[in-house]
């Protein structure tokens, strides 16, 4: 999807400047946007190193397994489903903290080790459980404290206040991971009953652990 | 309530910058090397987001120059000002929940031409900064352990992304909006 996008508003660019008459702008533009993106990228240099270096002594004080602790009650009402001693809460847990604190290079590692052991629970290992379900929600809407990139650029464009953002962020965060947690909530409800055979994929048999995709680096900010 | 939310939005980061290293300190972590240790790690992944921005910066700054850009904006903008939401802010609500990188790119590209301090460029700062790019987690989480249905998944992850755009327009409009 990614490919055709970028692809589409490429070859459009060049098709749509010239019937505008605007090819040498669209010539420009390519370097300059080029030039930009590597302006931008040397610029967040800074806060990146400072930020990611102080999290890293928040990892070591423990605050990660600390704010582990003061949301399990919360989260254990989340997912009805997993026994509340079993591993995967554990690593439900760290990622979630790890999501809160920005830490997207550590929650990703945990995410996936509690899918894999939500998929321990799964009877059919090709269809998502309602678990599943509830921790993609979560993640796919992950509540941030700092938005650290952004600030980052912003910081880097002249603004007067680069971090007067965080609290709208925080609101619309609060706001989209609520939302996501009633709409995940109301599908689990409707579809109690488990769905019938995958027909198309049946016949693959269990799949295998496919190895990630090369993950993109991790733009901060959630 | 205004004042309230501003003053957290100033004092969250130093808060923070001073809180941490205090309570490492207390819990005896050698607070300068896990800093140093980390820190490393933040300089590899600004070099590593590079190739992602150059790629994105360079479709999105073509797109805007061409012309194209201007009238896919000019296609939408009285309906979404009809209701507060400023037209430029619509490729962004496409891009974000489908790559990270080029919704980053747009929203780098928005603060240049608006102004960091602009309405929009905040709307669109708020919008990149509160939700995750829905696709990609998918594809990691699920491609990971060969979940091939994901079921509902992708809805709530679309539903939610829907909803935080609104939300982000809205905490926008409050904050900045009204004064």
């Amino acid at each position: 999807m990614v490919n055709w996008i970028w692809m589409g508003m490429i070859v459009f660019s060049v098709i749509f400047g010239a019937a505008n008459g605007k090819m040498e702008k669209v010539a420009e533009a390519a370097f300059g946007g080029a030039q930009t993106g590597v302006t931008v990228c040397l610029g967040l240099i800074s806060i990146l190193v400072f930020w990611m270096g102080l999290m890293r002594i928040a990892e070591d004080a423990g605050l990660v397994r600390k704010l582990a602790g003061i949301m399990a009650p919360v989260v254990r009402k989340l997912f009805p489903d997993v026994p509340g001693d079993h591993p995967a809460m554990g690593y439900i847990l760290s990622n979630m903290s790890a999501n809160l604190l920005g830490l997207g290079n550590a929650a990703t590692p945990m995410g996936i080790k509690a899918m894999q052991e939500l998929q321990k629970l799964n009877p059919n290992p090709t269809i998502a459980t309602p678990a599943m379900c509830t921790l993609l929600a979560l993640n796919t809407a992950s509540i941030t404290l700092v938005p650290t990139t952004i600030i980052a650029i912003r910081m880097n464009f002249g603004s007067v206040h680069p971090a007067d953002i965080v609290a709208p962020t925080l609101l619309a965060t609060l706001i989209s991971t609520g939302a996501a947690i009633l709409v995940d909530r109301w599908y689990r409800r409707r579809t109690k009953a488990p769905p019938s055979t995958p027909t198309l994929q049946s016949n693959k048999g269990a799949a295998s652990p496919s190895s990630l995709p090369n993950p993109p680096a991790p733009i901060g900010g959630g | 309530m205004i004042s309230l939310i501003q003053i957290i939005s100033t004092w969250t980061i130093p808060v923070l910058i001073a809180f941490i290293p205090l309570y490492a300190t207390l819990r005896k972590v050698p607070v300068y090397e896990s800093f140093i240790d980390g820190a490393k790690d933040g300089f590899q992944t600004a070099i590593g987001i590079i190739p992602h921005l150059v790629g994105m910066m360079t479709a999105i700054s073509m797109f805007r120059a061409s012309g194209a850009l201007d009238a896919l904006i000019g296609l939408v903008r009285p309906l979404f000002e009809s209701v507060g939401i400023p037209g430029e802010v619509l490729p962004l609500a496409l891009l974000r929940p489908i790559t990270g990188a080029g919704s980053l790119a747009f929203v780098t590209d928005l603060i240049k031409e608006q102004g960091p301090d602009s309405l929009v460029a905040r709307i669109a700062s708020t919008i990149q900064g509160s939700t995750d790019t829905t696709l990609y987690v998918l594809t990691v989480y699920f491609g990971a352990i060969g979940i091939r249905n994901s079921r509902y998944a992708l809805k709530v992850g679309l539903i939610s992304d829907f909803i935080g755009f609104f939300a982000a327009v809205a905490a926008c409009w409050l904050l900045f909006g009204l004064v």
